[in-house]
């Protein structure tokens, strides 16, 4: 087949699967959903970053999604509130499994859930002498406390609490920062405005204001975009560390509030979580002269090839023991490589995920000789997409902010081996009988980061794909459901 | 029962007008019973004899949540029988002063302060109708008839028009209209026969002209209606003419509020505004 048939082809299916739309819903899914041309992107340009269209049921969380539950979430040192009524602090407690050290409750938080609960008193007469006492509470029942973010729930906004001068006013009291973030769930169109109000908020009140004296070196390095799921960032950490470099900071998986300060000293910003975090590293780089670079650690051939990058940017000492790190690895990841490709070998995939995942685990998935047949992101920016292209193969299926709908009929289209995606999906895809990885927060295993990570990301994936339980899932209303009746009488 | 609420411009006189029209109605063998609808809880002082009542939303924050009041708490009476109650809510500059108005109104509502042998249920209604929470008395199932205060000042006219595009808002979900125009004399120019003019744009009525008499602000001082502390008072007259000219109201209309244009128009007809000032305006715009 042509290159432009399969172009075509792609777009045919595409066309035939929003036509169900009305007009004006159609018209505007249209410019998000569109065929992969990896030699001529501004024909693939995906509209990206603007609101859902109402009824489409995207998957997309909020600002304070983006701040809370990504970005400060696993600051562990700091107590965090949600700031607002009781909901979103309970039903986002603990949902991102950052893993981290510490004893909880004495010196890391992470796994507690404050919250100031707002009550319709609350509501009338305002939130902030609040917001003080539970401030205070903190600073005695846990000392240990390095500071404390403030994150806004809608109706801080809405009825104007001024929680930048109760943060103030508490910070010159207890002597430790208090973090106000105003990232009000109303504001922007997905969780992406969140990380930039958080990346802003770590700018303002972390930057030049907390911190310790720590004795440079020149390998000092950060982990900027890594929030340590299933210990994706401690598996990220040995690489660098067995290069030679020295971590200073990890933003924010398993970070204390003095390495968030600390970051400025680095000599170089490693970011992996691009989308979350670009916003940080540009400011470091205008304001100190940072230089930060972006690597990929999914997966031996997209390491391997990082590990190197990172080198470059250091002296022969680093080279040499980069060359030394992969020279000894190898043979184990080649091993991995062995035991699983021909498990997986052919296999299609589909991904949708948040702002990262969808391309940078497609290395992963083709040293396991697998293909990426669609992929898209829930709140990417146009940065993602112009990243995307390029890796995927022709005429595959790129989508921005894609419905259930689209989802359930290009799964049933394209027939994936495997689609990757979140909790909101997961289960959809579970009735439907489709091999299913939640990708979010690698179903409850991990870490996918790194070398350890690939020997448990390949071995989940053919106990996914190959997985004898699909073919037994009952489909009412399908010739299944009798094959399965046969099965069991 | 017949439920009423008073809007108008901040400082117009709404709180004066609607005790005093209150009070004639009292006297006249109503039972009648205030809802105040502003923070500022000044709805009920001029009935009940005293500086501030005890508010629904200051006694909820006080003993935790509505959910803790009964209906006593907060429900007073004064002058002639009429029951009082003030939904307060937070000082200026704090909180969401709209939702005290919501959870008030509903706390009342649920308990069943609204009892069947009332009369007249009044909403006095803070300034305009910034936001959802003020217009609370103008939904569906609350007040079914809308009486503005203005003056022939050209702002309280601007509020009383932009009131008049809240009113046309809920008349189709809810069914509210609007009753007429309440002149409160600031003794401009030709004042009755401008806000007989704006009226009759909005397509209402000007249902009265109450002059304007010193002895309302005696009477204020002292906390009390005209009709209590001098009934006798030509002004008391005013207040009775109103009630009585509400209480036989049958003009309720759907308004028709009008541009800025037009405003600016009948503030010309009138000789208010000259046309020059108007150009002048339209060049530094």
């Amino acid at each position: 087949m042509s290159a432009s048939a399969k172009i075509n082809q792609t777009q045919k299916l595409i066309d035939d699967v929003l036509s169900v739309y009305p007009e004006k819903t159609r018209i505007d899914r249209e410019k998000h959903v569109k065929p992969n041309d990896p030699s001529d992107c501004s024909t693939c340009a995906v509209k990206s970053n603007v609101k859902s269209r109402p009824g489409v049921m995207t998957v997309r969380g909020c600002a304070y999604a983006g701040s809370k539950g990504v970005v400060w979430g696993p600051v562990k040192d700091m107590v965090h509130i949600s700031h607002g009524p009781v909901g979103c602090g309970a039903y986002s407690n603990w949902s991102r499994r950052n893993y981290y050290n510490g004893e909880t409750g004495v010196d890391a938080f992470g796994t507690m859930h404050f919250t100031s609960d707002f009550q319709e008193r609350d509501i009338v007469y305002g939130g902030d002498k609040k917001l003080g006492t539970i401030i205070d509470e903190i600073d005695t029942l846990f000392p240990l406390a390095r500071g404390v973010s403030i994150q806004s729930e809608c109706p801080v906004g809405l009825i104007g609490d001024d929680i930048e001068q109760v943060a103030k006013a508490k910070t010159t009291e207890h002597g430790k920062p208090i973090v106000p973030v105003r990232c009000e769930g109303f504001r922007g169109v997905s969780q992406s405005l969140g990380h930039h109000i958080a990346n802003d908020a770590i700018r303002d009140h972390v930057f030049e204001k907390a911190g310790t004296e720590i004795e440079m070196t020149p390998y000092d390095i950060t982990i900027i975009g890594d929030y340590n799921i299933g210990g994706d960032a401690w598996s990220s950490r040995k690489i660098l560390e067995a290069m030679g470099l020295r971590v200073i900071a990890q933003w924010t998986g398993d970070a204390t509030l003095a390495e968030l300060a600390n970051a400025p000293k680095a000599k170089l910003n490693l970011i992996h979580c691009y989308r979350s975090m670009n916003y940080i590293c540009r400011y470091m780089e205008d304001t100190w002269g940072i230089p930060w670079e972006e690597y990929n650690f999914f997966g031996p051939t997209k390491i391997y090839d990082s590990i190197r990058r990172i080198a470059a940017k250091f002296d022969e000492t680093i080279q040499a023991n980069a060359e030394a790190l992969i020279a000894k690895m190898k043979p184990e990841m080649d091993a991995i490589i062995a035991e699983y490709k021909p498990l997986l070998e052919g296999k299609t995939v589909m991904l949708y995920v948040g702002g990262l995942r969808p391309r940078h685990v497609i290395g992963a998935y083709e040293d396991l000789g697998m293909e990426i047949i669609a992929a898209g992101y829930e709140f990417g920016h146009n940065d993602e997409y112009k990243r995307t292209y390029p890796l995927l193969a022709e005429g595959s299926v790129i989508m921005d902010d894609a419905t259930p709908y689209e989802l359930e009929q290009f799964t049933k289209a394209l027939k994936p081996d495997l689609v990757g995606s979140g909790v909101k999906e997961k289960y959809a895809y579970h009735k439907m009988g489709v091999p299913f990885r939640q990708m979010h927060s690698w179903d409850y295993s991990g870490p996918y980061h790194g070398f350890d990570g690939f020997s448990v990301f390949a071995r989940d994936m053919d106990m996914t794909v190959n997985s004898p339980v699909w073919g037994l899932i009952r489909k009412p209303g399908t010739a299944s459901v009798a094959a399965a009746e046969r099965v069991a009488s | 029962m017949r439920q009423i609420a008073i809007y108008g411009k901040g400082g117009i006189g709404k709180s004066t007008t609607t005790q005093n029209t209150v009070a004639a109605l009292a006297d006249a063998g109503k039972n009648v019973m205030i809802v105040g609808c502003d923070p500022k809880a000044d709805s009920t002082r001029l009935i009940l004899n005293e500086k501030m009542q005890m508010t629904v939303m200051d006694l909820a924050r006080e003993r935790g949540s509505v959910e803790d009041l009964e209906l006593e708490d907060v429900l007073q009476s004064g002058f002639k029988g009429v029951t009082c109650a003030e939904s307060g809510g937070p000082e200026p500059g704090v909180g969401c002063a709209g939702r005290g108005v919501i959870t008030a109104i509903n706390f009342l509502e649920e308990e069943g302060a609204y009892t069947d042998d009332l009369d007249f249920v009044f909403y006095d209604v803070l300034g305009d109708v910034v936001c959802g929470g003020f217009a609370m008395p103008m939904r569906e199932g609350k007040a079914q008839e809308i009486y503005i205060v203005t003056s022939g000042e050209m702002m309280a006219m601007y509020a009383a028009n932009n009131i008049a595009k809240g009113i046309l808002k809920y008349a189709h979900s809810g069914g509210v209209r609007l009753g007429g125009l309440i002149c409160n004399s600031r003794n401009t120019d030709r004042e009755d026969e401008l806000i007989e003019a704006l009226a009759a744009k909005l397509g209402t009525q000007m249902i009265h002209f109450i002059p304007r008499d010193n002895e309302v602000q005696r009477a204020e001082l002292r906390r009390k209606t005209v009709l209590q502390y001098n009934p006798e008072h030509t002004q008391a007259d005013e207040y009775r003419q109103l009630a009585k000219k509400i209480s036989e109201n049958e003009m309720l209309v759907i308004p028709t509020p009008i541009s800025m244009d037009e405003l600016e128009e009948l503030l010309m007809e009138f000789g208010i505004m000259e046309p020059d000032v108007v150009d002048e305006a339209g060049a530094v715009a």
